[in-house]
């Protein structure tokens, strides 16, 4: 566990690991049927009454 | 028995003080343990005159667990406003200092230790407790849930004001550790890992308990700020400690690899405490201001997750040209210019939430400062990867250009976000119909406004003269400029940013007045802002 061996991990497999997954995040994102997830999700701010925790 | 358990444990830490104070390796710990002794000593008396005598089981006085936890974020604003006017009043006293050397004042008043008590003021005990307050509001509103933990909130409000006390008088006195935003030493540094904790159960816990299913991405924001800020903390401080009952410590880390932990955490502080935290207030605030849901939420997740994988690699632009192997600092080049698209991606998203909905800017100074905030998180986030390309950052870096771009940020963006949130949290909490006075908000808007463009603009100039008087060369080959020539000719700009600084600070001023007015409940009598005209235009179509 030495300085090149950090090294040549962090610029091949940790490289690969996290596009991967900053690709799939986002592919998920724009994933069919999203958008109107999102848009009930946008919602939530108006969901609240005032000083109410229960629904 | 309400408060007993507290005040027992309360006192208990009190008389270790004490025993600090008795047993110091140092004068200056033993300076810091009285006055850790006397403030533990006086929240001893004051608790104690709150704790509750009465048969267990029959207390009246029990919180309704279906209502929100509301106390504790009215406390959080008033001290988000006293910290905030504290913080920015020394900055305009740092400022005369540079303008004017003989307002340091040995040893306590001088520039080196007033610094970081401006620093750590703002970004720490004003941003700080605004993070905290509006965390702990849109999280339950977003959640419909109380608050996880009970007391626990006020725990990490009070043992939060106990760290900025002891970080404050730790500057002044000269402990520092001297890492940038970072000063407070060891024992200090401990203290804020238990607090920190406990905030993150608190909030983590209050998503567990949640009534909503999804979890709003302004959620996301401040949970990442906490997390993240936890991380860097640890590592940052990672110290030996010389002695138990001493000030001093050594750093982990020596040489080049301190210098980029030192950034790593100070980038990433911009990034996750002033950037990821207060973007969790822009994206409840803002919509709830305008009332209309953010303009993409998608986009808002993108922004998200772009944000914080990008964030983590800006740190080395802050080590440009030095011993940092060149990889490592065009690696923090690149990211900072990436960062450009999810900064940008997201403050589009911010003001795009009010199309269809811009006429509502003429008549509401509080969205107003809103979208101001948004166009200087904007600016600030184009002049930050500017600066960060290697040829722009060997102007630029050293000089004042670079304390011009940190204000642009934090006066414009986390100011005035801040500003916006607490005029829309103070009527909210307390039950009033309106603030005081739209007007005065709006002369609070303007005031602060030009005192940041006055800011930026001798900035620009105070640094671009600095960068090119330190590079000119005769044509010998000798420099041409001594440094104290270079800090003559920028007297003029000194001055003016005084003036910027009192600008903004006067605004504050009258934002405090005008909040604690609404908390009286007093109502100003005054002409509606956008006047007659507005009122005679037919209402806007759905």
């Amino acid at each position: 566990m030495d300085y090149n061996f950090l090294r040549q991990l962090a610029d091949s497999w940790g490289l690969l690991y996290l596009v991967v997954l900053f690709v799939g995040i986002i592919l998920f994102t724009f994933r069919p049927g999203s958008k109107s997830k999102a848009e009930g999700a946008a919602k939530i701010p108006f969901n609240e009454d005032n000083n109410n925790a229960q629904e | 028995m309400r408060y007993l358990t507290e005040l027992i444990l309360l006192s208990a830490a009190a008389f270790l003080a004490l025993l600090g104070a008795a047993y110091a390796k140092d004068n200056l710990f033993q300076a810091h343990a009285w006055i850790l002794f006397f403030v533990l000593l006086g929240s001893c008396v004051l608790l104690a005159r709150r704790v509750e005598f009465g048969l267990p089981g029959k207390n009246a006085s029990k919180p309704d667990p279906s209502s929100y936890f509301d106390e504790v974020i009215r406390y959080g604003v008033i001290a988000t406003m006293f910290w905030g006017i504290v913080g920015f009043l020394v900055g305009v006293v740092i400022a005369a200092q540079l303008a004017w050397p003989e307002l340091n004042i040995e040893p306590w008043f001088n520039f080196g230790r007033m610094r970081p008590l401006h620093t750590s003021a703002v970004i720490f005990a004003f941003g700080g407790n605004a993070l905290l307050c509006t965390s702990f509001h849109v999280v339950q509103r977003t959640c419909r849930a109380r608050l996880f933990g009970g007391n626990l909130a006020w725990f990490v409000f009070w043992g939060y004001q106990l760290f900025i006390v002891l970080a404050a008088t730790g500057y002044l006195l000269g402990v520092t550790q001297s890492r940038e935003y970072a000063e407070p030493e060891w024992y200090v540094d401990l203290w804020l890992t238990i607090v920190w904790v406990a905030y993150l159960v608190v909030f983590v816990g209050t998503l567990v308990k949640r009534k909503e299913p999804h979890i709003y991405v302004a959620n996301w924001f401040f949970l990442s700020f906490i997390i993240t800020v936890a991380m860097l903390h640890l590592v940052n401080n990672a110290a030996v400690p010389v002695s138990f009952l001493g000030v001093k410590s050594y750093s982990a880390f020596s040489g080049v690899q301190d210098a980029l932990t030192q950034w790593w955490y100070g980038h990433n502080a911009v990034g996750f405490f002033l950037t990821a935290g207060f973007l969790g207030m822009m994206y409840y605030y803002v919509p709830k201001q305008a009332n209309r849901p953010v303009y993409s939420y998608r986009l808002s997740i993108i922004h998200f997750w772009a944000l914080i994988f990008l964030y983590i690699w800006a740190g080395p632009h802050h080590l440009h040209y030095t011993a940092l192997p060149d990889w490592a600092q065009t690696l923090g080049m690149v990211f900072s210019v990436m960062l450009w698209m999810p900064s940008w991606g997201g403050m589009i998203n911010g003001l795009m939430t009010l199309s269809g909905a811009w006429d509502k800017l003429r008549t509401d100074p509080v969205l107003r400062m809103m979208v101001i905030s948004l166009a200087f998180y904007g600016m600030s986030t184009f002049e930050g990867p500017v600066m960060s390309i290697k040829s722009v950052n060997s102007l630029s870096h050293y000089t004042d250009w670079t304390i011009g771009h940190v204000h642009s940020g934090a006066l414009g963006w986390n100011g005035m976000i801040t500003f916006g949130a607490l005029y829309y949290l103070v009527p909210k909490l307390w039950n009033r119909e309106n603030l005081y006075s739209l007007r005065l908000v709006n002369w609070h808007l303007w005031l602060a406004t030009l005192g940041i463009v006055i800011y930026a603009a001798v900035m620009w100039v105070a640094g671009v003269t600095q960068g090119l008087m330190w590079r000119e060369y005769d044509d010998q080959g000798f420099l041409v400029n001594s440094f104290v020539e270079s800090v003559v000719a920028i007297h003029p700009e000194y001055v003016m940013r005084v003036f910027g600084g009192l600008l903004y600070l006067s605004g504050a001023l009258l934002m405090a007045y005008n909040l604690w007015r609404t908390i009286r409940g007093d109502v100003r009598n005054e002409v509606p802002l956008g006047g007659a005209q507005a009122t005679a235009k037919p209402a806007p179509a759905q």
